[in-house]
C-alpha cells in the first residue's frame, strides 16, 4: 500500500505541531520517524492512522483520500506504545478481538478465527499463553500480544508507536529482529516512531528525522549518518563536538586546510561539527601534516577513560570541551595523561552556517563541566 | 493564521449523541427546575424579598441552620479526625468493622436515623435518661439538632482525612525524629499542617450538608419556631400553605448564604493549600 | 593523623542505650489507648446505639408484633413503591451517568468543569428543595398546574412527583463514580478497538463498561440506597397519602407520628437492613476492585 502526505499542517492549541509535512512511502517499505519529542512524529503517525485530523493538508492511501474512509476501509494496524491492550480479555480474545466485532457477512467462522489466531501466536512466538490475561505478561510479550492483534485485520499497513520504547536493552534487541523478520514474511508497509536513533538506523529501509514539525532529512540510514544534511541531524544521531569558522567565498579556513563548502551554503560565521571518533589526537612536538585539518594549538586533557580497546578522551581547547573516542594503543603511544598537552586534527569535517545551525538545534546544548577527580590514566 | 477550533474532531464516536442525552436530561431534572425556582423568587418582589429577609421567624431559622450546622461540622472535625487517625494509624480488635460502619449516616434513610435519634435522646431513651438526670434535655431542643447534624456529617470528615493519612509520608516523621523532635512537636508541626487541607474539605463538606439536612432533624429538633426550627423546615411549612414566593425566596436566600460560606470556606483552603505547596 | 576514636564519655553504654527511649515515631502506650477509646465511644454513641435502637423499639412489642406491622397493607404498599421508584429511578441514573462520564471523559469540550459542577448541584442543595422545584412545576399553582389538571394528569401528590424528585436527589451518584475512572483511564484501548474495526456500541460494550464495572456497580448501590432512602425531598412530593404516595421513610414518619412506636420502628429496621447490606456490598466491591472504591467526596 502505498501512502501519500501532501502539504500536512496541524496545530495544537496554539503551537504548530507539524508544518507542511509532505512524505511517499512506498510498496513493502519499512519507514522510521525518527526525531526528539515534540517533533511531532507521533501526531503525524495518529493522522495516517485516522485517530487525529489534520488542519490541512492531503493523506492519500493507494490515491484515494485517506481522511474520508472509515476505519475498517482503511484496513491499518496499529499498536500503541503502551499497548492498550484489552486488560479484561485473554490473550486469545485480544487476537480475535478485530475479527469478532467484523459484520456478521464478513466476520470468520470460529473455526477460521481460532486458526488464524494461533498462527499468529506462533508467528510471534507466543504460542502457549494463549489463555493468559495481559496483566501477567512480560512487557516484552506485552508488545507481541499487540503486534499479533493488529496483524489479525489483515491490514494493509502496520503503524507502530515507540513499539520498543517501554522495554530493557536487551529485550529490544530480541524484538527489533523479530519485528524485522515479521516485515519480510509478510511484506507490509510498516511505519514506526522512535526517538532513539540506533534503533531507527538498525530497522528501518528509510528513515526520516524530524524536529518541531518539520522533516528534517529522509534517506537511507547510511544516507544520514554519512552525510547529514543539517546540523540537527548531525547532532541526533550521534554525539558532536563543534568548532567555529568562517565561510568566505564558499571556503572556510579549518586549521591548516581550506575546505570548499557545499554550494547553496552562504558567507558568515560557521560551525564544523565533527564525531568523536574522526578526531585525531596527535603529538605536540612539530607533528607532521596530514590530511586532515589540524588545529592550530593545543588541547588540554581533562578526562581519560580507558574502556578495553577504546579510549574515551575529554580534552578542553580554547575553553570548550571536546570529546574524542580513541584507542588505547593511541593514548599509550601519546603517553597522554591527565593535564598533558597534544594537537588534535578534524577528519571529516560537516561544515554548517551558523545561522542554521542556531535555528534547527534550538538553544545550543550547554557545555556541561564534569567535577572529577584528577587521577592518572591507567594507559602508561 | 487560521482560528484554532476550540473543539478538536474526534475519532471516537457518540460526542453529539451523549453530550446530546447529558445536556437534555441534566436540563430537564435538574437545570429547568431549578431555573424556574429563581424566576419564582425573583418575581416576588422586592417587598417580599425584603419582608422575608427581615422576619423574625426566618432569621431565627438561618442562625439556627447554619449556626448549629457550622458547631456540628466543627464536632465533627475533631472527632473525625481522631477516628480516622485511629483507623489508620493503629491497629486494634474490630479496627475493619468500625472502618466499615462509617458510612451509615451515609446509607441509612434520614427518616430512620430521625427517629432512631429521637428514640435515644428522649427523655426516657438509653442516653436521654441519663443526661435528664444530670438536668439536661437533648430532645425537642437546639442540642438535639446539634446530635442530629453530628450524625450525618460523621463519614465526611473521616472519609476525606484517611486516604491523605494513608498516602502520608512516613519518612517526614523520621527525618523530623532524627533531628531531634519530640513526639508532639512531630505531630503539630509535620504532620498536621498537611492533613489541614482535607480537613477543611471534610469540615466544608459536613457543614454544607448539614444545613440542608431535613429528615434527620425533624423529629428530634422539636420545631419551635424561633428557637428548634430549621430552615428546610420553614420552606416545607411555606409550600403546605401556599405561600410559593415565601418559599422560593427561602430557599433562594439559603442557596445564595451556602453558596457564599462555601466559597470563603474554598478560598481559605485554597490560601492554605498554597501557602504549604500542597 | 586525628584520633578518630571518640571520648569515653560519649560511647553509649550498650544496656543504657536499650533502656532509653527509641525514636518517637509512635505516641505513646497511653496516648494510643485514649486516643482509640475515645473514637470508639465517639463511635459507639453516634452509630452503634442508634443501629441498636431501631432493632429494639422494632422488637419491643414481641416478634408477633414485628411481623405483623410488616405485613399490613400500607405497609406493604410503601414497600411495593420504594421498590417501584429504585427500579425506575437507577437504571435511568445509571444510563445517564455512563452518558455524561463518556461525554465527558472522552472528548475536549469548552464548559466542561462547568458541566460537571452543574451535575453535582443536586448534592449540595438541600433535598426540601428538590422536592419543591417540581411543587412549583407541577404542582396545582405551579407553572404547568392548570395544564395538568386540565388534562387529568397528576405528578405532584402521586407517583410520577416521587419518581421525579427521586430522580433529582440521585442523579449524580453513577456519574460521580464513573468520570475521575475514566479520565485516569484515557481514551487508549477504545483507540485501539475502533482501529481493528469496531463500532462505537461494540467498543462501549465489549471494552468500556468492562473497565468500569466495578465503580459502575459502586455507583448503582449508593443510588440505590439514596432512592430507597430518600425522605425530604419525597416528603414534599408526595402530598402523605396513606397506602397511595407514601414510600417507606414516609410510611415510617406518618406511623411515628401517629404514636404507632414499634409499626414505625419496624418499617425503619426493614430500611437498616437494606442499609446494612449496602454497606456489607460496598466493603465487597471494594475489595473486589482491589483499591478503595470510595469516594473522599461523599
Amino acid at each position: 500500500m502505498r501512502l501519500e502526505l501532501k502539504d500536512l499542517t496541524k496545530h495544537f492549541e496554539s503551537t504548530l505541531v507539524l508544518d507542511r509535512i509532505n512524505l511517499d512511502i512506498r510498496e513493502r517499505e519499512f519507514v522510521g520517524l525518527l526525531g526528539p519529542s515534540g517533533s511531532g512524529k507521533t501526531t503525524l503517525l495518529r493522522i495516517l492512522a485516522g485517530l487525529e485530523f489534520p488542519d490541512s493538508g492531503q493523506v492519500l492511501i493507494d490515491e484515494r483520500d485517506a481522511l474520508a474512509l472509515p476505519f475498517e476501509q482503511r484496513q491499518i494496524g496499529f499498536v500503541f506504545q503502551h499497548y492498550a491492550l484489552f486488560n479484561h480479555m485473554s490473550v486469545f480474545e485480544n487476537i480475535a478481538f478485530g475479527l469478532k466485532v467484523r459484520a456478521r457477512r464478513k466476520r470468520p467462522s470460529r473455526r477460521e478465527i481460532e486458526e488464524r489466531v494461533r498462527r499468529l501466536l506462533r508467528l510471534v512466538q507466543l504460542k502457549e499463553l494463549e489463555n493468559r490475561f495481559p496483566m501477567q505478561l512480560s512487557g516484552g510479550q506485552r508488545q507481541r500480544v499487540a503486534l499479533a492483534r493488529a496483524l489479525a485485520i489483515d491490514p494493509k499497513v502496520l503503524l507502530l508507536d515507540e513499539p520498543f520504547g517501554a522495554l530493557d536493552a536487551k529485550v529490544r534487541v530480541e524484538l527489533r529482529r523479530s519485528l524485522r523478520d515479521i516485515h519480510d514474511a509478510t511484506g507490509l508497509t510498516t511505519v514506526f516512531v522512535t526517538h532513539d536513533q540506533e534503533e531507527a538506523l538498525d530497522l528501518a529501509d528509510r528513515v526520516a528525522v524530524m524536529n518541531h514539525g518539520r522533516i528534517e532529512q529522509i534517506g537511507t540510514p547510511s544516507e544520514i549518518y554519512e552525510e547529514p544534511q543539517t546540523p540537527f541531524v548531525f547532532d541526533f544521531l550521534g554525539r558532536t563536538n563543534s568548532f567555529d569558522c568562517m565561510i568566505e567565498n564558499g571556503h572556510v579556513r579549518l586549521g591548516d586546510k581550506v575546505l570548499a563548502v557545499e554550494p547553496g551554503t552562504p558567507d558568515g560565521p560557521a560551525v564544523a561539527f565533527v564525531r568523536p571518533h574522526d578526531i585525531v589526537l596527535l603529538p605536540v612536538a612539530k607533528p607532521q601534516p596530514t590530511e586532515d585539518a589540524m588545529l592550530p594549538g593545543t588541547a588540554v586533557v581533562r578526562f581519560i577513560s580507558a574502556l578495553g580497546q577504546r579510549a574515551a578522551v575529554e580534552l578542553l581547547y580554547e575553553r570548550k570541551l571536546v570529546q574524542v573516542e580513541s584507542s588505547r594503543e593511541k593514548v599509550a603511544e601519546l603517553g597522554l595523561h591527565v593535564g598533558d598537552r597534544c594537537t588534535i586534527s578534524l577528519r571529516l569535517p560537516r561544515i554548517y552556517a551558523k545561522a542554521h545551525a542556531e535555528r534547527s538545534a534550538g538553544a545550543e546544548r550547554p557545555q556541561r563541566l564534569r567535577l572529577r577527580v584528577r587521577r592518572r590514566s591507567r594507559a602508561a | 493564521m487560521a482560528v484554532h477550533a476550540l473543539w478538536q474532531r474526534s475519532v471516537i464516536p457518540g460526542f453529539g449523541l451523549t453530550l446530546g442525552i447529558t445536556l437534555s436530561y441534566l436540563g430537564l431534572i435538574v437545570i429547568i427546575p431549578l431555573c424556574v425556582m429563581f424566576f419564582k423568587a425573583a418575581d416576588a418582589g422586592w417587598a417580599k424579598f425584603l419582608a422575608e429577609l427581615t422576619s423574625p421567624r426566618t432569621l431565627a431559622a438561618f442562625r439556627v441552620s447554619f449556626g448549629i450546622a457550622f458547631l456540628a461540622a466543627f464536632i465533627n472535625a475533631i472527632f473525625g479526625f481522631i477516628v480516622a487517625w485511629v483507623i489508620v494509624r493503629y491497629d486494634f480488635p474490630g479496627r475493619r468493622f468500625v472502618d466499615s460502619l462509617i458510612d451509615l449516616p451515609f446509607a441509612l434513610p434520614t427518616a430512620v436515623a430521625g427517629i432512631a435519634l429521637t428514640s435515644l435522646y428522649s427523655v426516657h431513651g438509653w442516653l436521654g435518661a441519663p443526661l435528664a438526670a444530670i438536668g439536661i434535655t437533648a430532645a425537642f431542643t437546639p442540642l438535639g439538632i446539634l446530635i442530629a447534624l453530628v450524625f450525618v456529617g460523621l463519614p465526611f470528615v473521616v472519609r476525606t482525612v484517611e486516604p491523605v493519612l494513608l498516602d502520608f509520608d512516613r519518612e517526614l516523621e523520621e527525618s523530623a525524629a532524627m533531628l531531634g523532635a519530640s513526639r508532639t512537636s512531630i505531630l503539630f508541626r509535620v504532620v498536621f499542617p498537611p492533613l489541614l487541607p482535607a480537613l477543611m474539605t471534610g469540615f466544608t463538606l459536613a457543614f454544607a450538608r448539614a444545613i440542608g439536612e431535613y429528615g434527620s432533624v425533624i423529629f428530634i429538633a422539636g420545631n419551635i419556631p424561633g428557637y428548634s426550627e430549621i430552615v428546610p423546615l420553614l420552606i416545607v411549612i411555606k409550600l403546605e400553605q401556599f405561600d410559593y414566593a415565601g418559599a422560593t425566596v427561602i430557599a433562594t436566600m439559603m442557596l445564595v448564604a451556602s453558596f457564599i460560606l462555601l466559597l470563603a470556606i474554598n478560598l481559605l483552603q485554597a490560601w492554605t493549600r498554597r501557602r504549604q505547596g500542597g | 593523623m586525628v584520633d578518630l576514636a571518640p571520648p569515653a564519655d560519649l560511647v553509649a553504654d550498650d544496656s543504657a542505650r536499650r533502656i532509653a527511649s527509641p525514636l518517637p515515631l509512635t505516641e505513646s502506650f497511653a496516648t494510643r489507648v485514649a486516643l482509640i477509646l475515645v473514637a470508639l465511644f465517639f463511635l459507639m454513641v453516634f452509630l452503634i446505639l442508634p443501629l441498636v435502637v431501631v432493632f429494639a423499639e422494632a422488637l419491643r412489642q414481641g416478634i408477633g408484633a414485628y411481623g405483623a406491622a410488616l405485613i399490613e397493607p400500607n405497609a406493604v404498599a410503601a414497600i411495593e413503591l420504594t421498590l417501584l421508584t429504585a427500579l425506575i429511578v437507577v437504571p435511568l441514573n445509571a444510563a445517564f451517568g455512563i452518558a455524561a462520564a463518556w461525554a465527558i471523559t472522552k472528548f475536549n469540550f469548552p464548559g466542561k468543569n462547568l458541566l460537571i459542577t452543574l451535575i453535582d448541584l443536586p448534592f449540595s442543595v438541600s433535598p426540601v428543595i428538590g422536592g419543591m422545584v417540581f411543587v412549583l412545576l407541577f404542582g396545582a399553582q405551579g407553572l404547568f398546574g392548570p395544564l395538568l389538571t386540565a388534562h387529568g394528569i397528576k405528578i405532584v401528590f402521586a407517583i410520577p412527583g416521587i419518581v421525579i424528585a427521586t430522580l433529582f436527589v440521585t442523579l449524580p451518584f453513577v456519574a460521580r463514580e464513573l468520570i475521575p475512572l475514566m479520565q485516569k483511564q484515557g481514551t487508549q484501548q477504545e483507540e485501539a478497538a475502533l482501529m481493528l474495526g469496531a463500532s462505537g456500541w461494540q467498543t462501549l460494550w465489549r471494552v468500556t463498561l468492562p473497565n468500569i464495572k466495578w465503580s459502575l456497580l459502586y455507583g448503582i448501590l449508593l443510588c440505590n440506597g439514596r432512592a430507597i432512602g430518600e425522605f425530604g425531598a419525597v416528603a414534599v412530593v408526595s402530598g402523605h397519602i396513606i397506602g397511595l404516595t407514601n414510600t417507606m421513610p414516609l410510611q415510617v414518619e406518618v406511623l411515628y407520628n401517629d404514636y404507632a412506636f414499634a409499626a414505625a420502628f419496624a418499617v425503619a429496621s426493614l430500611l437498616t437492613l437494606m442499609a446494612l447490606a449496602t454497606l456489607a456490598l460496598k466493603t465487597w466491591l471494594e475489595w473486589r476492585a482491589g483499591t478503595p472504591v470510595a469516594r473522599t467526596r461523599l
